[in-house]
């Protein structure tokens, strides 16, 4: 046992570990409390040594869980003491009782400056940690400036310009304004060159929290990153004591690739280069190794190098390391790496179209779904979430359902609201909807909340095929002997409604219901007792002709519950007895409930609603909302108010509703539950105030919107003849929105032959097609989102004069939550680069929604790649000599990539490049089939010469047996190498040489010299 | 970010707790309680992680004593479980063979050693060399 040094202290120690119990050790405490309260009040004869040893006494009793009320002014006052032992205390202890909010701490502020811009390095560490550790608004105004002087003065000790940096991150976390952005982006960059490995450490996470709030500031640090990331990863120059277990600084290669991940993209192409090389090199490099601290820093760098590359949308080839990467590690039995595996499959599930590949997983991650781990379980429930759609939604969720049965209450509710999210999401038919929500109800109606009850009544009220059924699965539930509160309500409020569709089956005449419906009414709470009141209403109406027995036994409850204390059900009692006496009115009073206006589900936007909270802004989440906003950009859209666009974790299907989050704040008061006053006065059926509110309420289906978005291709016109009658005036001018960038999605189809081509709140449109030669086939699947039909559906072909395409006939209307698909027949007559459009339009309540969509069947489609050796080539090649079978062009402005990439992209184009062919390496060369109706089958051969030394230049030869072929081909490739699809230009903020760092935002000057 | 750190015993007695983020005391005293009740209980065969809250605890077991971060859901998991073995490194060196009772009775070297090691709930260093020598220059001045 080493000695603390402190012989009291130490003692004191001793006499509470020798406390036989809890009582004992509580005495012995508050004797020395009492002790050290007293010595504190006469404090005059009290040596700087003993009050050092009082207030470590008051730590340690404060550690052990004991309130100390008192001394804290002791701690703070030792701060200001002259020699260090005694400060040292001060702080210490300071910073561990206090926190930025106690008012004691203020006192310390001018001290504390002092210490900081004093010439005692020991005080200035002190002073730094303090600031650094429990520093707040406060120390961030006053302090900010001195603790950037120190981070960069060349006269300090690396020891304190470390604590300097995380002190002045401590301080821009408090106040982000704190930290001069003007210059300051020059200093971190410099900083980046630090030799030292301490604050080098610190500064890459001030650097992090610097980036992820502006990246467009801190540019000029991006190559410095890059290089740092290079030194570590190659090991070159890494002192001893920076490597664990042989890695060098593998917290420091995290910290860096972290920050990469918050600039949007790296444009310039040697930069990204050197990157890719050494994120290859950690990808492939990492291997499992015996010692598990060495294993798990190697991990370490490895999951963030996966992210890194998620983030910068790597090559396919890459990212398919990546997703096998993954593969494996959700199989292994090591827990940590299995949980590492499984949570960034689900982050990859939001970056990239990678659902097929992950699918092929499910079977292992149902398996992790029952590991005895409950963070592993819940990994595995996050990403089965999502990776759920149309095609698995049936399994996942069977599988879920099984779940719910053993799984530990924490994680029920979450579970019961993911259940009922995909079950509406991807039903395949509404009746399975039903019967999932219904199970759910069954087996864990404690953790279904109310919203998940009220969904489903919305459903099967919108939807008239599925009353029967709905009825029908409530009956059989109502059977049961025992069964959930919740269970009661819906069933008694779907029974109510429409059982009288069933009235034909046996046992569902209006008595038997009743009377089963009756025998529950004991065990029920009084919140459910005015449903079940109103059902019997129904009931009552519904029985025709009316039956004199169970109307009186109706009645009598009625009459039983008109004094009863409850204000709801003596209300709703004393009215149904009243309405019953009206006769033929009643049937008016007690109609059907209505249809209620399409809005977002509140299930998804409760789990919306959980957002993680993060010293940093996620780096996907980031991501995500930068796409959405630069979509809306493009649509000149301005975004919903404050609140972003959202795409949380595994929604990321889910229509952007953020238009209708705002309107539902809007409408909330422009629309009262009034507006339903014509058709029921007083909505019968409904429990209370609050449901109401929830079911009735704000009829957001989409509110206000400038209507001038027509030039993204989405034009709305108003239709007066369809309007509902519910529906509020404004909507006739509102506007469907696209969900992801229409350009994007087409440019994503020219490479690849199946995907979405078009989605919005309503319609997602999605295509696969098959090529063979000149002829093709392409399905458009038109998926309708909702729970109401989607009607007046046109599709037309607008085809170019060289193509033929057949549409076969396209239903007018899409039923709810269904999906049809229209193949189209397609045959390539003559070269042509010109594309068809889709003219397509449709009516959802009043919006009458119209787009037209580039379609990808174009010229690739209808070419095949093929190897060629260079005995066929070069013949051939002289054999179309010059103009017009062969053609040559200069090409500039070409996107920069590297060799492998575009090799990459002419084969995805099917341009198949066979290398070795051309002697030079900076070239490519690249043969291909066309096949049209008037060329038959045609060999094109294309060269392609680039520039080492300016990747946006290059020089390009296409020849073919056909003068228009060439053209067209050569225009072709032209338009696919220029092309930026990934980053809209405009978006794009341009990358600065790593020698001339950006001009500051503020020197017009600058600026302008950048703009010419 | 690590939002805090914990040393604690089998039995739940805390032997370090350090805030980054503000918290009341009773606020502390629960959630000592709380992540105690959520680490004492697992497999060894488990993973290291384990969600708190809006966060996620890190934490490693040595002999009878836990220690856990708990840091941003998004952070690097394996990256901050090493952190926790570097400090023991760090705290075994300097304690020589360190034990329970070490971090016991110098509890207020550990708090030292710990703000050489981590600050603003950010890694400063990690060089255990750095930290020792540091250390060293800090016991000749008291």
């Amino acid at each position: 046992m080493a000695l603390s040094g402190m012989r009291g202290l130490s003692v004191f120690i001793s006499d509470v570990r020798n406390c036989q119990n809890k009582e004992q050790e509580r005495l012995r405490v508050d004797k020395e409390l009492g002790n050290v309260r007293t010595r504190f009040k006469n404090e005059k004869g009290l040596t700087p040594y003993e009050k050092k040893k009082y207030v470590w006494k008051m730590l340690y009793i404060y550690m052990l869980g004991y309130d100390v009320d008192f001394g804290h002014m002791e701690a703070v006052s030792l701060i200001s003491a002259p020699k260090y032992p005694e400060k040292q205390v001060g702080y210490i202890v300071t910073s561990c009782l206090l926190n930025e909010n106690h008012d004691f701490l203020r006192l310390a502020i001018n001290t504390v400056r002092n210490d900081i811009i004093g010439r005692n390095e020991t005080f200035q560490c002190l002073a730094l940690t303090l600031v650094g550790n429990i520093g707040g608004r406060e120390f961030a105004e006053s302090l900010a400036p001195d603790v950037q002087k120190l981070l960069i003065s060349s006269s300090c000790r690396p020891l304190v310009r470390k604590k300097a940096a995380l002190c002045l991150l401590r301080l821009f976390r408090k106040n982000p304004d704190v930290v001069n952005v003007d210059g300051w982006s020059d200093r971190m960059a410099q900083l980046l060159d630090e030799r030292d490995f301490g604050v080098l450490t610190s500064s890459m996470s001030l650097l992090v929290a610097l980036v992820a709030s502006n990246h467009e500031a801190y540019w000029s640090c991006l190559p410095k990153c890059v290089k740092v990331l290079e030194r570590l990863a190659r090991n070159q120059d890494i002192p001893q004591e920076y490597t664990y277990y042989g890695i060098p600084s593998p917290w420091l290669q995290v910290k860096t690739m972290r920050s990469l991940q918050y600039f949007p993209t790296i444009e310039d192409p040697s930069t990204r280069r050197s990157l890719f090389e050494v994120l290859q090199r950690i990808l492939m490099g990492t291997d499992v190794v015996k010692n598990v601290n060495k294993n798990n820093a190697s991990h370490a760098v490895l999951f963030e190098a996966l992210a890194l590359v998620m983030h910068l949308d790597a090559e396919k080839e890459m990212m398919s390391q990546c997703v096998a990467l993954l593969g494996k590690f959700i199989a292994v039995r090591e827990p940590n790496i299995r949980y590492l595996g499984l949570e960034n499959m689900t982050r990859m599930l939001m970056v990239t179209d990678v659902q097929d590949i992950i699918k092929r997983h499910q079977a292992q991650i149902i398996t992790s779904l029952k590991d005895p781990d409950i963070s592993i379980r819940r990994r595995a429930l996050d990403l089965l979430y999502g990776m759920c759609d149309v095609s698995n939604a049936k399994d996942i969720v069977e599988e879920l359902l099984q779940y719910l049965s053993t799984a530990e209450f924490v994680m029920r509710e979450e579970l019961s609201l993911k259940i009922a999210i995909l079950a509406e999401k991807f039903a395949p038919d509404l009746s399975w909807y039903v019967d999932v929500i219904l199970q759910l109800i069954d087996k864990a109606g404690d953790f279904v909340s109310d919203d998940i009850w009220f969904r489903v009544v919305q459903f099967v009220t919108n939807n008239e095929d599925l009353q029967p059924y709905a009825a029908l699965k409530s009956r059989e539930y109502l059977d049961k002997p025992a069964i959930h509160e919740t269970m009661v309500k819906v069933s008694s409020y779907i029974l109510g409604e429409y059982s009288h569709l069933l009235a034909r089956r046996p046992g569902c005449s209006p008595k038997e219901i009743f009377s089963l419906i009756h025998e529950k009414l004991p065990t029920v709470s009084t919140s459910t007792i005015p449903i079940l009141l109103s059902t019997y209403a129904k009931i009552l109406m519904h029985t025709q002709p009316p039956d004199p027995e169970l109307q009186n036994q109706i009645l009598a409850i009625f009459r039983k519950y008109e004094s009863c204390i409850d204000a709801e059900i003596q209300q709703r009692a004393v009215e149904y007895l009243e309405l019953s006496k009206k006769g033929a009115a009643l049937m008016d009073v007690l109609a059907e409930m209505p249809k209620f206006p399409e809005r977002q589900s509140s299930l998804i936007k409760k789990a919306e609603d959980t957002e993680a909270d993060t010293a940093e802004q996620s780096a996907i989440r980031l991501r995500t909302q930068q796409q959405t906003s630069n979509a809306l950009a493009v649509t000149d859209q301005p975004s919903a108010n404050g609140t972003p666009p959202v795409s949380h974790l595994g929604l990321v299907k889910v229509p952007s509703m953020a238009n209708t989050d705002r309107n539902l704040a809007d409408q909330g008061e422009t629309e009262p539950d009034g507006t339903l006053t014509v058709v029921d006065p007083q909505p019968p059926s409904v429990p209370s105030p609050d449901v109401l509110g929830d079911l009735l309420g704000p009829l957001a289906i989409e509110g206000p919107q400038p209507a001038h978005n027509l030039s993204s291709g989405v034009g709305i016109a108003p239709n007066a003849e369809d309007a509902l009658a519910l529906a509020p005036i404004e909507e006739q001018t509102a506007t469907v929105q696209p969900i992801g960038n229409i350009a994007e999605r087409f440019q994503a189809l020219v490479l690849k032959d199946s995907g979405i081509l078009y989605e919005d709140p309503y319609i997602q449109i999605g295509t696969k097609a098959e090529w063979r030669a000149h002829h093709g086939r392409l399905i458009l699947f038109l998926g309708n989102k909702n729970t109401a039909p989607l009607v007046s559906v046109q599709a037309l072909i607008l085809p170019p004069s060289h193509l033929r395409i057949e549409l076969s006939l396209v239903p007018e209307t899409i039923p709810p939550r269904a999906q049809v698909q229209c193949p189209l027949e397609v045959v390539n007559l003559r070269p042509s680069r010109d594309v068809a459009v889709l003219d397509f339009s449709y009516n959802f309540g009043v919006q009458l929604v119209n787009v037209k969509l580039r379609l990808p069947a174009i010229l690739n489609k209808f070419i095949q790649p093929i190897t060629i050796s260079a005995e066929e080539f070069f013949p051939q090649w002289r054999s179309l000599s010059g103009p017009p079978l062969k053609l040559q062009e200069v090409v500039r402005g070409v996107r920069p990539m590297s060799l492998l990439e575009m090799t990459n992209l002419l084969n995805s184009l099917r341009l198949m490049v066979c290398p070795g062919l051309d002697p030079n390496a900076n070239n490519l060369v690249a043969s291909t089939t066309f096949y049209s109706d008037s060329t038959r089958a045609m060999l094109c051969l294309v060269r392609i010469e680039t520039d080492p030394a300016d990747r946006t230049q290059l020089r390009m030869t296409v020849a073919s047996g056909d003068p228009t072929l060439t053209l067209e081909l050569k225009e072709f490739i032209k338009e696919q190498l220029i092309i930026i699809p990934t980053a809209p230009t405009a978006a794009a903020p341009p990358v600065p040489q790593p020698t001339s760092p950006p001009p500051p935002v503020s020197d017009p000057g600058a600026l302008l010299a950048g703009l010419l | 970010m690590i939002r805090f750190i914990l040393l604690q015993n089998r039995q739940g007695k805390t032997r370090l707790a350090k805030y980054y983020i503000p918290l009341e005391e009773s606020e502390k005293h629960k959630v000592e309680y709380e992540v105690h009740r959520l680490v004492v209980n697992r497999d060894p065969k488990f993973t290291n992680f384990v969600e708190f809250r809006t966060h996620k605890v890190i934490y490693r077991r040595y002999a009878g004593l836990f220690f856990s971060l708990c840091v941003d859901i998004t952070d690097n998991e394996l990256a901050y479980l090493e952190s926790i073995h570097l400090f023991v490194e760090i705290l075994d060196h300097f304690f020589s063979n360190v034990c329970e009772l070490d971090l016991v009775f110098n509890f207020h070297k550990v708090y030292l050693i710990l703000d050489e090691f981590i600050l603003a709930g950010e890694l400063q260093e990690t060089s255990k060399r750095a930290i020792i020598e540091r250390m060293g220059e800090l016991e000749k001045q008291e």
